[in-house]
Formats: C-alpha cells, sequence, structure tokens
C-alpha cells in the first residue's frame, strides 16, 4: 500500500487498541495500521521488540508515523527506530502529539495520500509546543 | 578482559538489583510509576542467563549484547537508558580497554544516554551519577572510592526536582525522593568496582 503506516504505542494495550479502534472507524483499510502496548510481560509499559513488529507489520515505502503515549513510549520508539537502521529508519517518525488526537488525524491525512512530511505535520498541530 | 571475569561482572550486576529491586520499585512508587525494581531485575535476569555467550565475544561485542538484552527485556524507558550505556561503552571501548580508554568511552556513552533521554546532569535522573562516576574515574580515584562517589551522588539527588521522565509529572512533589535511576546506577558502580577489586 502506498499511503503512509501508523503505529500506535501505548504502555497499555487496551489504550493502543481501543484508539487503533477510533482509527478503523475513520479510515477503514486504506491505511497500515498497527498497535502495541504493555511490557511484554502483562504489566504496563512498552517493548522495543514489539514496536519493530508493529512498525514491521504498518509498513509503507511512504514512510511509517508513530504515535505514543507517555515519555518511556517515546523513548522505546526512539530505540525501534534506531535499531531498525537505515535505510527505512529515515521514513519513520515518531510523532509530538496526543496519541488518540494524533493517531486519528495522522491518518486521515493519510488516507487522502499524503506524504510523511505532511501526515507528521498534521500530528504535530495538535501539540502545543 | 577474560570470559570469566565478563560473566562475574554481570552476575554480580544481576545480583545486586535482583536483592535490591523491592527498594528500587519503592523508590519509583513514591514519584514515578512503580516499575523501575521490576524492570531492571527483568533485564540483568535476562543478561545473567546468557552472561556465559556475551562474555566468550571481545569485549566491545559482550557490551553491546548486554545493552541490546536490555533494550528487548527491559520494557520501560530504563531499557533504552541503561541499553544505550552498555551498548555505547561497547562501541567505545578497545578490547582490551586501559583506565585511560574506559573514561574516554564512559564519557562518550554518557553523552549517548544523555541524547536518548533528552536529558543532562541536575535534572535528577542516572546522569547524576553517571556524571561524577566519569569524574572519580578521571581524576585516578580507586574502584572504592568511585563507589562512594556513585553513592554520594545517588543521594545528592533526593533534594533535586525531576526535570525528565515520569516523576517530572509530581514536579516539586518530587523533592525529598531519591531517583530510582540514580539508585539504580550506583548499585550497578558498585557492584562492578566491588567485582573488579576482589580480582
Amino acid at each position: 500500500m502506498s499511503n503512509v503506516g501508523i503505529v500506535i504505542v501505548s504502555h497499555s494495550p487496551l489504550v493502543a487498541e481501543g484508539t487503533a479502534d477510533m482509527v478503523r472507524q475513520m479510515v477503514g483499510d486504506e491505511v497500515p495500521l498497527a498497535w502495541c502496548g504493555g511490557n511484554g510481560h502483562g504489566g504496563l509499559g512498552t517493548s522495543v521488540e514489539a514496536i519493530m513488529g508493529a512498525i514491521d507489520k504498518a509498513w509503507s515505502e511512504a514512510g511509517v508515523a508513530i504515535l505514543v503515549d507517555l515519555g518511556g513510549a517515546e523513548t522505546n520508539s526512539e530505540m525501534a527506530v534506531e535499531m531498525i537502521g537505515e535505510p527505512r529508519s529515515q521514513k519513520i517518525v515518531v510523532c509530538n502529539a496526543p496519541i488518540v488526537e494524533g493517531a486519528v488525524m495522522a491518518a486521515t491525512e493519510s488516507s487522502g495520500g499524503a506524504s510523511l512530511k505532511e501526515v507528521v505535520a498534521t500530528a504535530h498541530e495538535l501539540s502545543p509546543s | 578482559m577474560a570470559a570469566a571475569d565478563f560473566s562475574r561482572l554481570m552476575a554480580a550486576a544481576a545480583d545486586t538489583i535482583a536483592a535490591h529491586a523491592e527498594e528500587l520499585t519503592a523508590l519509583d512508587q513514591a514519584i514515578g510509576d512503580g516499575d523501575h525494581g521490576l524492570n531492571m531485575k527483568r533485564g540483568f535476569e535476562a543478561v545473567r542467563a546468557e552472561a556465559d555467550a556475551f562474555a566468550a565475544k571481545p569485549l566491545p561485542d559482550a557490551l553491546k549484547a548486554v545493552g541490546t538484552k536490555l533494550v528487548m527485556t527491559v520494557g520501560g524507558a530504563s531499557g533504552p537508558l541503561f541499553g544505550t550505556l552498555f551498548m555505547a561503552l561497547g562501541k567505545e571501548l578497545p578490547a582490551a580497554p586501559d583506565r585511560d580508554g574506559l573514561t574516554a568511552a564512559l564519557g562518550k556513552a554518557i553523552e549517548a544516554v544523555a541524547a536518548r533521554g533528552k536529558s543532562q546532569p541536575g535534572q535528577k535522573t542516572m546522569l547524576d551519577v553517571l556524571q561524577p562516576v566519569y569524574e572519580a574515574l578521571a581524576q585516578g580515584k580507586t574502584a572504592g572510592e568511585i563507589a562512594d562517589a556513585a553513592d554520594k551522588a545517588a543521594e545528592a539527588t533526593v533534594p533535586m526536582k525531576a526535570l525528565r521522565g515520569r516523576a517530572s509529572f509530581v514536579g516539586e512533589r518530587s523533592i525529598g525522593h531519591m531517583d530510582a535511576g540514580a539508585r539504580s546506577t550506583a548499585l550497578l558502580v558498585r557492584a562492578v568496582a566491588e567485582a573488579i577489586e576482589g580480582n
């Protein structure tokens, strides 16, 4: 698929899955989408391995935008991008945006065929800083 | 470093984290999300389980393997932060480092951790222990003195206000509690220092 992929990374699998449901409601199957949540051991947290898997699943040659909740999700996502390495890492961006609104807005932008840069910019507009 | 020595160092690190896991969790519960002890224990037990295989590699590769294992198993922000510390040490250290080589590598590794966490010393994090340890190492201090400097530096995070990580959410209320990551860093420094001194 040529649309930008969306990855949702939350500390909670329920938040991640619920956010993904909201995205699907908006864009159907027009956008590659994957989510992950939890530390991989049944607790709250984020797993670099799971994030790398989600990026693979949502991979698009147009790139992937990652939406995260709290700091650890961001740090682990950045680590995952680094471990995936070049050249793919250059097409993956961890967005600075609220996870639910960011994912829905980014996916909506992506479904219209926008570039990774445009998708990320749309998500970033939601962030006050 | 002989393979047996590297395995012993990793076992000492895993032992001290396991022995203090509840204390680390309690520190993290006070001003964070309360998973630090369990997360670190999981990570270092995973390292312990493969320490012999890691130890068979040249030192830089062994340290990179430890860092990667921590990244993959810890499950919180501590994974990438401590993982980056070991991975960067592996990247910077020569196969048979002397004290100057170790000091320079630690300096680079601290920069890598600071970049990973978008932080710097003074923000109530593990960097507040790593930086004084680097300085003590550069000043030619003994292993015991370096471990003492690490403990003192962890204590010195108590009156600090957290500016990074989950503890920054509680703002002023973080004052009066030791940073859990600073404490676990000091524990690791002492474990390594004592294992090296015991040689």
